[in-house]
């Protein structure tokens, strides 16, 4: 259990990064705000709290390194970049702007604390089995997280590198899958129904647990419990919500990509500011 | 370089290549999927235990694994045939190795109509030109077991991504060690008629034979084998051309993205030529004996001469 203080604090930092993701996107006009919004308990927990990392040195040699998978989510990513102080935070203006170093997707060539690119589905995914592999080769005793998408465990690829990295025995590899149930053209149980996820990853020997993905004690135990396993890869499965943390995308069916007005970007952040809803 | 010339296949001496990068750098690592015994590596996977890896029917996969050891420092060499290294895994190739920097070395065997047997499925006639689409690939088609294992060291030196094809089994011996340098092409027979330009064991092979005939006509002919098919040795070509005023590109692949179309763009911003190809035209592959192929998709010296006759005459 995290005690009170640290929750507090990563609550806070959470809703420092889910503003600044909200500005980032409204700045431009529209964006991958969804699968952004949902992941942003986890990047706040292994970016304050858990990962082996030195944001004034990125390529630190031994550091635990993070995958964004559903590249898409680059903008939460760079707000939690850009909040630990890898690059100076009016970069976050930038998005998708032509020279910008924060493009749509993660690219490694271009965001300091990028480990790597990303953005065609499924592709990040066999990157980080290959990174985590290149860790053991190297006898490191870091760790790679990786974290996907529901709609982007549609992929084979997803599960050619899930054969592969159990066959490896690759326990020093932590996914996670956003499990928010909606992908880009509406609800995942509409188009590819994923409901058994969790006996997939088991019936591809990975060491499965599932959690709710906002709470940080639920995901504190889940990686310690997923350090714990020595010889097989885990998968932690978050119960998330698309858009969380920006109201006006949330509980709505065409939340994957959207244009954001300034009166709603004022009103999601009062909300986070804890405004009425 | 190393003397090559004890080996008698050709994915014996790419292997001894990488097995010899492999002594000297400990970040190189061999991929397979589950095609090490058609390419023989075996030998790298007992000498280096703790760095080959087969992945299993999954090249998709494969090259994304290839991509993040790269991340981490480590020099990946994966192999598959050239149609599933190509055609199945090419985004992967694309994006991880190429679009994000990393640095894979990535290996197609049974180049072209040498797939034989395996047939139409798995014969490569297209992987020149999805290869030839990336920016800053090295893409090699080598002629010889000598020019392969240089080629390899070379390419190992550039630091860039890199395509391989070759044939598997056979090969043939016409370089001595050093003579082949990456990115320029070798001339292996001057004349003022025309320029045969080759790449590929089964083709140069062909090509040799066929300037022999030709010269029996009467026509005196630049052979130059364009190992390198990508960086192309433009410099080399602009001098024959100007020098011939006739080109015929000679390959075991495609023509749409083939060493063809890259001659002829190139030549036509330089000294344009009166050109000619042999090559595959708009076919699928098929199955049969390579002497079969080689027939029915008009690459023999016999196909080389008509076509060589013909473009000289014009």
């Amino acid at each position: 259990m995290l005690d009170k203080q640290t929750i507090e604090s990563l609550t806070a930092k959470a809703t420092d990064i889910r503003i600044s993701t909200i500005r980032e996107i409204a700045h431009l006009g529209n964006g991958h705000i969804g699968g952004a919004m949902s992941i942003v308990e986890v990047l706040t927990y292994l970016y304050y709290h858990e990962m082996n990392i030195d944001p004034s040195n990125p390529k630190m040699e031994g550091r635990d390194r993070f995958v964004c998978s559903k590249g898409h989510a680059g903008p939460s990513v760079y707000a939690t970049l850009a909040e630990k102080g890898y690059f100076p935070k009016d970069w976050l203006m930038t998005l998708n702007v032509g020279g910008t170093n924060l493009p749509s997707h993660c690219d490694m060539r271009k965001t300091p604390g990028v480990d790597f690119t990303t953005g065609s589905l499924g592709q990040g995914f066999s990157a980080a089995v290959g990174i985590a592999l290149g860790q053991r080769l190297k006898g490191e005793k870091s760790y790679t997280y990786t974290i996907i998408g529901d709609g982007e465990s549609q992929e084979g690829q997803i599960w050619e590198a899930a054969e592969f990295a159990s066959s490896q025995k690759l326990g020093n590899l932590i996914a996670f899958t956003d499990f928010n149930r909606q992908q880009l053209d509406g609800y995942t149980a509409d188009i590819i129904n994923m409901d058994n996820i969790d006996t997939r990853w088991l019936g591809f020997n990975w060491h499965v647990q599932r959690i709710n993905g906002h709470d940080y004690n639920q995901i504190a135990d889940a990686i310690e419990k997923a350090k714990a396993v020595k010889c097989r890869p885990s998968m932690i499965i978050l119960d998330t919500i698309k858009s969380k943390g920006y109201a006006p995308g949330e509980g709505i069916k065409a939340n994957h990509s959207m244009a954001i007005s300034h009166e709603n970007e004022e009103y999601a952040i009062s909300v986070l500011n804890g405004g009425a809803k | 370089m190393r003397d090559v010339s004890d080996i008698k296949d050709m994915r014996d001496a790419l292997m001894a290549a990488i097995i010899d990068l492999a002594k000297e750098h400990p970040e190189v690592v061999f991929l397979d999927s589950d095609l090490s015994s058609c390419i023989n590596s075996g030998p790298f996977a007992k000498e280096f235990p703790t760095r080959f890896f087969n992945c299993g029917i999954a090249e998709a996969n494969m090259v994304g694994v290839a991509a993040g050891l790269s991340s981490m420092g480590f020099v990946p060499y994966a192999h598959s045939f050239g149609c599933f290294a190509s055609r199945r895994a090419y985004d992967q190739f694309f994006l991880s190795a190429n679009y994000a920097g990393q640095r894979v070395h990535l290996i197609g065997t049974d180049a072209g109509v040498t797939a034989q047997i395996n047939g139409g499925t798995h014969m490569p006639l297209e992987d020149v030109g999805l290869m030839r689409l990336i920016p800053d690939l090295i893409v090699l088609d080598p002629s010889d077991n000598q020019s392969i294992y240089d080629l390899t060291i070379q390419a190992y030196e550039t630091g860039h991504c890199t395509y391989t094809r070759l044939r598997r089994k056979g090969g043939s011996l016409r370089y001595k060690p050093g003579e082949v340098k990456l990115g320029k092409g070798n001339v292996l027979a001057e004349g003022s008629d025309l320029a045969i330009v080759a790449c590929d064991q089964v083709i140069v092979d062909e090509a040799v034979k066929a300037v022999e005939i030709l010269a029996q006509k009467g026509i005196k002919a630049t052979l130059i084998d364009m190992h390198t098919i990508k960086p192309l040795d433009t410099e080399l070509l602009d001098k024959v051309s100007q020098k011939t005023g006739h080109v015929l590109v000679c390959e075991n692949a495609r023509y749409a993205g083939g060493l063809g179309e890259a001659v002829a763009a190139h030549l036509a911003t330089t000294y344009p030529a009166k050109m000619d190809f042999v090559c595959i035209g708009e076919r699928f592959g098929e199955v049969g004996k390579l002497d079969y192929l080689m027939k029915t998709f008009n690459l023999l010296a016999e196909d080389i001469v008509a076509k060589a006759e013909k473009l000289a005459r014009r």
